[in-house]
């Protein structure tokens, strides 16, 4: 087997045609595709693949997880800062079942995944098999696309169009379920990449007459204000974008999700939007005179009321999935295409200019933010210590040359606020979905994927404990993820709510937590808690240079607040920037 | 998709939609495009699925009676399926459109008076088959004609009834998706 490994994982197509089992193409495919890392758990209905996958110990390095919601979340950490396709791989019934939070993340989020999963022989499909379950039926909402196979003839044909379907377009999961018989069987295998379907257009070509219209618009307007999305990140278009709202002049904010498509230190990268982002930036959508949303969604965390969302302004907007494009906001211009083709166009077309006024309005704002909110959460002079001083020692320490990943939450919105963000594909967390126990598993997946970045997770103690499981898998890969526990002994968030909305009432909102630091020693890490201030820098700064993985576990003051705040239908006007008394 | 009406003013109350979409013939893809409508809450009144015109591709015709809005936004995510090639919508003036039923009725209904055979002349449905046990008639036309031979063979004692779902052409010249096909390539950048 060996001599066929070289001979076909060295050319783009394979030469010639050999003779092998369906697991043994399973493999050779996932070589052709330029995969190396894939992150699984093994059982019955998968044990074909997993025996062929012996024979490349050089080539596909496989990472076992302790859950398969571990793997996907690996995959899609991997995925994220790599920006190639993460790849998971778990057994039938529960292995598949186990995925499928982490495919829906990944299908809401636009993260390109494979995930393979073994299913019963054909012959017992429909039967009510030992561990069978219809997973193409449960997956077909949550997916990009699906495709059971049951001849592995099918097998190079399939696994090429889903690698091209996942990554290309607007990215997404794909899942191939392979029956057994046909990881068994035996095929003629010649692998050739695919690169065009005829029912799939993932590169529309640009419309010039729209292109047009927005430079009009752009070139017109008084308050001009970019609304950034992931669609930059996703399209590979930085550069792209940074001369846009350069040569514009015009103030950008970003999605959660669009964190890094700008550095934070831009001068015209003034803050994230949504229930938790910036005052600016949520007041100052009331205000423009043109919108221009580029690769984003208008989420409904991001517009709260959406009658009363920008309903002065024009809006332009930039989105490669066409079902975006009038989905919740009508725009006056869509642009159906990839912004890393539209943007050049648009930036060629627009006039320099600069918007001092309007971007002097987005500084006051930020002023009154800067002291109600701000100088509060990162030089605390109450005696709890607040997520906002750690993550803001973290940023002195690291500049921000570090890849951050988020549970969710509290310690999500601390960390898209206040992490200093200055690489591209910086920062993992999980947008749409919110799924808690996201963190850990991402975190490593990131740092699989880049080990020569430092890699820092923010983590609660209820988001920590719905996947803790992976401090195994961190341990036996010895990635060297630095976990910072940031605890409150609450759901801070939903705990938050309770306080704000349900009269105090804290209903299940109270942990009584475990020794975290033990739990980790006894996972085989090495670990750290701080509970006074003064501990704290000399335990982030060994945390950061400690060779291996690491947690940090840091007691938060109990009842401290995400601020400033757009309550669920309030209108993105309507911040709420303290606690009232 | 393509705006197939001019009808650009927002219309905030349901009527009648015939939904078409051209796709792949590939197993599951029915179940992928009923998802969307279970997902907007929408009622499918009819749904017809069959080879096109072009070999290989399937067609479904799907009718709803919603808002403009709805329906175009589930046509925008039917058209996003992978498989699916294109999908268009299309209002009742735009479209010529037919369902077939089948009425089965007992043959003494037929023997005891001729009242059976003057509704089916009247109806211009005609007789498939006749048992001394029983008589089918087949009528084409649209829901509101086959319904009311319906109402009038069901006071002779109808055994069984059955009606299809709608199957439609556009009033355009020339298959809107042929000429898609025909441009197919031109509209696309290949990607690399």
């Amino acid at each position: 087997m060996k001599d066929t490994e070289e001979q076909i994982a060295t050319t783009v197509e394979t030469p010639k045609t050999i003779r092998i089992s369906g697991a043994e193409a399973v493999m050779l495919s996932l070589i052709q595709e330029g995969v190396d890392t894939i992150f699984g758990y093994p059982g019955g209905a998968i044990m074909p693949i997993y025996d062929a996958l012996m024979n490349y110990p050089d080539k596909l390095h496989h990472i076992l997880t302790r859950h398969e919601q571990g793997a996907v979340h690996a995959a899609q950490g991997y995925a994220r800062v790599t920006g190639k396709t993460g790849v998971c791989m778990a057994t039938s019934g529960p292995g598949a079942t186990n995925l499928i939070t982490g495919i829906t993340d990944a299908m809401i989020d636009s993260t390109p995944l494979v995930c393979i999963t073994g299913q019963v022989g054909s012959p017992l499909l429909g039967t009510d098999a030992f561990q069978e379950t219809d997973v193409i039926g449960i997956s077909m909402p949550v997916t990009k696309w699906n495709y059971l196979i049951t001849r592995q003839e099918e097998i190079p044909e399939i696994m090429a169009q889903a690698f091209f379907i996942a990554g290309s377009g607007r990215p997404g999961p794909v899942v191939i379920d392979i029956a057994k018989n046909a990881q068994f069987g035996e095929l003629n295998f010649k692998y050739k990449r695919c690169h065009s379907l005829r029912s799939y257009i993932p590169k529309p070509k640009i419309e010039m007459g729209d292109i047009y219209a927005a430079a009009d618009l752009i070139n017109k307007a008084k308050k001009p204000y970019i609304l950034a999305g992931q669609g930059i990140i996703l399209g590979g278009a930085e550069e792209e974008f940074r001369e846009f709202v350069e040569k514009s002049g015009i103030p950008a904010a970003w999605t959660i999700l669009g964190a890094c498509a700008l550095p934070k230190d831009h001068p015209l990268n003034v803050g994230m939007l949504g229930m938790h982002g910036n005052y600016s930036t949520n007041i100052k959508t009331n205000e423009c005179d043109l919108l221009i949303g580029v690769g984003m969604r208008f989420d409904d965390r991001v517009t709260g009321d959406l009658s009363r969302y920008a309903r002065q302004a024009k809006i332009i907007h930039l989105e490669i999935d066409k079902a975006e494009l009038n989905k919740v906001i009508r725009a006056d211009v869509p642009v159906h295409g990839d912004v890393k083709d539209s943007l050049p166009l648009l930036t060629n077309l627009i006039e320099k200019r600069s918007h001092e006024d309007w971007l002097q309005e987005f500084k006051e704002a930020d002023k009154v933010e800067y002291e109600k909110v701000i100088q509060k959460d990162l030089h605390p002079v109450k005696p709890g210590m607040t997520m906002g001083e750690v993550i803001h020692i973290i940023n002195e320490k690291t500049d921000g040359d570090a890849i951050f990943v988020t549970d969710v939450g509290q310690n999500q919105m601390f960390a898209s606020r206040y992490c200093k963000f200055k690489n591209k594909r910086s920062f993992v967390t999980s947008g749409g979905l919110g799924t808690m126990g996201f963190g850990l598993p991402a975190a490593h997946g990131a740092k699989i994927g880049a080990p020569d970045k430092q890699v820092i997770l923010f983590v609660g103690d209820g988001g920590l404990q719905m996947t803790i499981q992976e401090l195994g898998t961190i341990n036996q890969t010895q990635a060297a993820v630095k976990i910072v526990l940031l605890n409150n002994k609450y759901l801070g968030m939903v705990r938050q709510w309770q306080q704000m909305f349900f009269d105090r009432r804290y209903s299940e909102t109270f942990l009584l937590n475990p020794d975290f630091i033990k739990v980790a020693e006894g996972f085989g890490l090495q670990g750290k808690k701080v509970v006074e201030r003064p501990q704290l820098d000399a335990a982030i700064q060994e945390m950061l240079d400690h060779q291996g993985p690491y947690l940090l576990e840091v007691s938060i003051e109990k009842e401290d607040n995400v601020f400033p705040m757009v309550p669920t239908g309030a209108s993105v006007s309507e911040v709420i920037l303290e606690q009232k008394k | 998709m393509a705006k197939m009406n001019n009808n650009n003013g927002k219309n905030n109350g349901k009527q009648t939609f015939t939904i078409s979409a051209f796709s792949e013939n590939h197993i599951g893809l029915l179940n992928r495009i009923t998802i969307i409508f279970t997902r907007r809450q929408v009622n499918i009144e009819s749904l017809t699925v069959s080879g096109s015109a072009i070999p290989g591709i399937h067609k479904f015709t799907i009718v709803v009676n919603d808002t403009l809005e709805k329906v175009e936004k589930v046509v925008n995510q039917i058209e996003k399926l992978v498989e699916v090639l294109r999908a268009f919508y299309h209002t009742e003036d735009e479209i010529v459109q037919q369902e077939i039923a089948l009425y089965k009725v007992p043959t003494t209904a037929l023997m005891e008076s001729n009242k059976v055979e003057e509704t089916i002349r009247k109806h211009h449905a005609r007789i498939l088959e006749v048992t001394p046990e029983f008589t089918v008639i087949e009528m084409t036309g649209h829901k509101e004609e086959t319904q009311e031979l319906f109402d009038e063979l069901n006071e002779y004692g109808l055994l069984q009834f059955t009606r299809s779902g709608r199957i439609a052409i556009t009033k355009s010249n020339r298959e809107i998706f042929a000429n898609y096909m025909q441009e197919a390539g031109k509209n696309s950048v290949k990607y690399a």
